[in-house]
């Protein structure tokens, strides 16, 4: 991976944010690249360039998303999701900007049992940072319309499990859209949550930088899937006018991401099994690979926010 | 007679009466009528199902992943059912009931009862 660099070529909204060239080298991010705004100006390092650490110790904030570990999950292509999710806790660990915390949008378990959740525990218990923060999914709120996941991980929550916290002037708000799933239908927020999220942002300034993250994607990527929430458009509408949201996501078992005005929209992959690109398959579950090519399909994402820049550098790195 | 001629002869009555009278096997193993569901690459199969009252609908889980029955109108609702387990029930009232997978809500299927 060489060293690049690209100057705002194109500032459609007077923002100093080269869209066009964000875009370009978040695709180099499945190659294991970092992009970093500093004022407006977009440089690309590979993960293993030394120098790398010296500008991410620029950056303020640094954490890491995974998503989808499935524990409880045992059949093609991933018999052992407890190895595969060891291996993404040692990527993480092996990052040369350590974590601050780590968020994980959800299907924690595969079928909401008790021994699932433990495993995924200790399993995390071997990370860098202790600090997990957690949205649940649809496997994680079985039988019990969530009441074991909240006990679990959704202490100082509202609701089904939303809340907020701040970090290092960032604005994290988790949001919960796997309950109550009509026939048919999406990933649904609710009036009540969606009230509350209209409430937690009212005050903050348009310049605080926003993560959310949730489980379904916040983004309509496939309905015929049910990759998408029914009811984001609204949740969106009361983010519209900050300066840099980013929405972190998971469901789908790939990389996938979108830019739509100051929003980025992401999603990970898992580190459990892939899925099928939309519409590639017969349907949305498991892909079968060769064993040899697994763990190129699994990864972990790394977020950095370098402060004072807009957007948030969003990196994915697979297992191997 | 030889011993063998005997039973090959009780043998023969007994085929022959098993087909003269078929209707005595049928009463001999009755039951409540049964149907089935099979559910595999996230979608209920026959997607809609016509039954009598009183049949015993069974849904087996083919698929790599857990899903559930369940009916929109609260008649019935299994717990998540992971891969080759099932989910009965008998429908006693007629009426039309749709149902969904609450895990993959894009999946619906829908229980005819005449």
């Amino acid at each position: 991976m060489q060293k690049n660099s690209e100057a705002i070529l194109f500032d459609h909204n007077h923002d100093g944010i080269d869209r066009r060239g964000f875009l370009k080298c978040m695709a180099w991010a499945g190659t294991g690249a970092l992009c970093v705004l500093q004022g407006g100006v977009l440089k690309s390092y590979s993960l293993s360039d030394p120098s790398h650490a010296k500008k991410a110790a620029a950056g303020d904030l640094s954490f890491v998303q995974i998503s989808d570990s499935h524990m409880g999950f045992n059949k093609p292509a991933n018999p052992d999701v407890a190895a595969t999710l060891q291996a993404a806790v040692q990527k993480i660990n092996a990052l040369s900007v350590p974590p601050e915390f780590i968020l994980h949008t959800g299907d924690i378990s595969h079928l909401s049992k008790p021994g699932e959740f433990d495993n995924v525990d200790q399993i995390l218990k071997s990370a860098r940072t202790q600090d997990v923060f957690f949205v649940p999914g649809e496997h994680d709120v079985l039988e019990d319309d969530g009441k074991q996941y909240r006990e679990r991980y959704g202490k100082n929550t509202k609701g089904a499990g939303w809340y907020s916290f701040d970090k290092k002037g960032v604005h994290f708000i988790g949001l919960v859209n796997v309950m109550n799933l009509k026939a048919g239908g999406l990933g649904s927020l609710g009036t009540e949550q969606l009230e509350w999220l209209e409430d937690d942002t009212k005050h903050l300034s348009k310049s605080t930088p926003l993560v959310v993250f949730a489980h379904i994607p916040l983004w309509t990527i496939y309905p015929e899937w049910g990759w998408g929430t029914e009811d984001s458009a609204q949740a969106l509408a009361y983010l519209r006018r900050f300066g840099s949201v980013t929405v972190l996501n998971g469901h789908i078992h790939q990389t996938m991401q979108k830019v739509e005005g100051n929003v980025t929209f992401h999603t990970a992959a898992s580190p459990a099994f892939p899925q099928p690109h939309p519409g590639a398959a017969p349907s949305a579950g498991p892909m079968k690979v060769p064993p040899e090519q697994l763990r190129s399909l699994l990864g972990v994402t790394d977020v950095n926010h370098v402060h004072g820049s807009h957007a948030l550098a969003v990196i994915d790195s697979t297992l191997e | 007679m030889k011993r063998s001629n005997t039973i090959l002869g009780i043998a023969a009555v007994m085929v022959v009466s098993l087909i003269a009278f078929p209707t005595l096997e049928r009463k001999v193993s009755a039951g409540p009528p049964t149907a089935e569901v099979k559910i595999d690459n996230f979608s209920y199969s026959p997607a809609t199902l016509t039954v009598k009252a009183g049949t015993q609908v069974t849904w087996t889980n083919h698929d790599d992943m857990p899903h559930t029955v369940t009916s929109e109108d609260q008649s019935f609702k299994s717990k998540a059912l992971d891969t080759d387990e099932k989910f009965s029930f008998t429908p006693s009232k007629p009426g039309t009931y749709t149902y969904y997978c609450s895990i993959h809500p894009k999946m619906t299927g829908k229980l005819v009862v005449e």
